[in-house]
């Protein structure tokens, strides 16, 4: 039974932790996005011991500062310290893009999973439903749902997962229907297991990495997301520091202070490079087309 | 190809349908009642439900639904509650904005992003290769306000090479002024994914045995990368343009806040800023409508240059 379960596993073309790590180390910038992810990741978790500042202190004399030591990128129409909001600002940008990556991806591999397992009408027309919300453009959809239930931390995760869930559905759907018909799951099947055990031991786990390398992916395009919801106004409440409500702020002044928009503007940008680096590389680690190529 | 036109249309029909309906639930299940919203709080209880009458609230909710769908189809969206303009004369009063930008993005995106990939992919895994690959990384990461607010602040603020707020008037060279910087900042994310979508099918076209035998021909490599190999690569690429264009409609909203330039963007962010549920339910369906035509469009393009859509 073990053998009927894993051999599959064992004849694929070289899945192996090396092979990986390998075609991850052929492309030298992923390192360079792993790198900074993993600061920025450290700099928030940190943020209260590296922060110049309260990042809500007000300051009316020092106001709109440019950068200065005490104040390394200048203050904001508060005087409020711009790097020490921006160090705060990443954690909300990190637990907003993380969390609204992680419903979508748990959400999105089970529609997936389920319409390609059980085929049919089911199959059909969960589809249906995914390709409606894929072709709706996901700025307005999470715009139109915050602005309907309110900037909340819990409701803009929610937004931001929806607008995510089907591009999960349609990855997890075709290698589910793939492996379908293949002998180990034939094998499960006759053995009597549950779908629930086949689905979550036996496909879940061959589908895994991909998933993984499109919720990379989508974590920066979430924490984009994030930012131009909070730019347009339906980010957490003021005085919350998010990155894009400081660039919303910033561009009020940018006339006479230029760096307020620009600082966090080029920190999203870097974090979302970042990530997109990692995903890019980590997308050529698991290709076996590419694999092999390398 | 009608057998294909016609289930593209279907489909387009549903989603339609689909969206109607769930604006109208939406809409009713909102919190506030809206004739409080139009009339304030301090309205008698007999002019609510005068307003109810008047906007048909006091009808059963399946009443409201059917009247809802035949309005929607007539053209009939009601009044803006803000400015009492009709919603569909403000939508179209903008419309054609949102799509000038979006189409001149979308065409940079092109112009720029097919010969980027299509070098990148000839010169694989050179240097080229490698700078057209970080540098279309780059262009995608960028949030589209963050370009746009660069891009101001460099060429209309400091050099004043163009205006700063983008809403042109009369000749040709103010028009190009103005919509060079939104289309700019709208279209290097377009660039950018075309780019990349546009390598990745002309590599693998060009690993396919036609394309080396058309090499072994001696076919110069210019005609066998742009009329053989392009010829197939396309597809994907005509497939992802048309995709993106509802994420450029989308993101238009950003560009038109930064340059201060009409359109959809504008007018949706106003409507919500002022609670204009009204003018809310119009919009979601202009941007519904939009994206069915806009992905029956790509469907057309796509039975346009394969041959094999046609038969099936």
């Amino acid at each position: 039974m073990t053998d009927a379960v894993s051999a599959p596993a064992r004849l694929r073309p070289p899945t192996g932790r090396s092979a990986l790590l390998r075609a991850f180390n052929a492309n030298k910038a992923s390192w360079i996005g792993l790198a900074i992810v993993v600061l920025v990741v450290l700099a928030a978790v940190f943020a209260p011991l590296l922060a110049p500042h309260d990042p809500l202190e007000q300051n009316i004399i020092d106001r709109l500062k440019p950068p200065t030591v005490d104040h390394p990128l200048g203050t904001d129409y508060f005087g409020r310290d711009t790097f020490s909001r921006l160090l705060y600002g990443a954690r909300i940008s990190l637990i907003i893009g993380a969390g609204a990556t992680l419903i979508a991806m748990a959400v999105g591999t089970a529609v997936g999973m389920l319409a390609g397992w059980r085929g049919g009408r089911y199959d059909a027309v969960t589809m249906q439903v995914m390709d409606m919300l894929l072709a709706f453009p996901s700025l307005i959809l999470g715009l139109i749902i915050v602005a309907m239930l309110g900037p909340s931390m819990p409701n803009i995760i929610a937004a931001i997962a929806l607008t995510s869930v089907s591009t999960f559905a349609r990855i997890a759907r075709a290698p589910t229907i793939a492996m379908k018909g293949r002998d180990f799951i034939e094998a499960g099947r006759s053995l009597g297991f549950s779908d629930t055990r086949i689905l979550s031991r036996h496909i879940l786990p061959n589908i895994f990495p991909e998933i993984m390398v499109m919720g990379t992916l989508w974590l920066a395009n979430a924490i984009r997301t994030e930012a131009s919801l909070a730019f347009i106004g339906l980010g957490l409440k003021p005085p919350t520091p998010t990155w894009g409500g400081m660039i919303r702020e910033g561009f009020e002044n940018i006339l006479d202070s230029a760096w307020l928009a620009i600082a966090p503007g080029v920190a999203i940008l870097v974090v979302v490079f970042a990530m997109n680096l990692l995903g890019d590389g980590l997308r050529d680690a698991i290709d076996p087309k590419l694999r092999n190529e390398t | 190809m009608t057998a294909f036109l016609i289930r593209r249309i279907a489909f387009a029909l549903v989603t339609l349908f689909a969206v109607l309906t769930l604006v109208f639930v939406i809409v009713r299940i909102l919190p506030g009642d809206p004739a409080y919203i139009i009339l304030g709080d301090q309205a008698t209880r007999e002019s609510i439900e005068a307003m109810h009458v008047r906007l048909g609230l006091d009808q059963p909710i399946l009443v409201q639904y059917a009247s809802f769908l035949g309005n929607a189809l007539r053209g009939d969206w009601g009044v803006s509650m803000v400015t009492g303009q009709p919603v569909l004369a403000e939508v179209l009063n903008v419309l054609p904005w949102t799509i000038e930008l979006t189409l001149v993005s979308l065409a940079l995106g092109i112009a720029l992003g097919v010969p980027l990939g299509v070098w990148a992919a000839v010169r694989r895994n050179r240097l080229v290769d490698y700078v057209v690959r970080i540098a279309s990384l780059a262009g995608l990461s960028f949030p589209a306000f963050v370009s746009a607010i660069i891009l101001l602040f460099l060429f209309a603020i400091e050099l004043r090479w163009f205006p700063v707020i983008s809403a042109h008037k009369g000749s040709l060279r103010a028009w190009t002024q103005s919509i060079t910087l939104p289309a700019i900042s709208l279209g290097l994310n377009s660039a950018a994914y075309i780019t990349r979508v546009t390598r990745s099918a002309m590599l693998e076209v060009l690993s396919e045995d036609y394309v080396r035998t058309a090499r072994a021909k001696g076919v110069p490599q210019r005609i066998v990368v742009w009329r053989h190999a392009m010829g197939n690569a396309l597809i994907p690429i005509i497939t992802v343009a048309g995709l993106y264009l509802s994420t450029l409609i989308g993101n238009s909203v950003l560009t038109e806040i930064v340059f201060s330039r009409p359109g959809l963007g504008k007018l949706i962010v106003g409507a919500l800023n002022q609670r204009d549920y009204t003018m809310l339910e119009g919009m979601m369906v202009i941007y519904t409508l939009a994206v069915v035509v806009v992905n029956l469009l790509s469907d057309l393009a796509y039975g346009f240059v394969d041959p094999r859509v046609k038969l099936a």
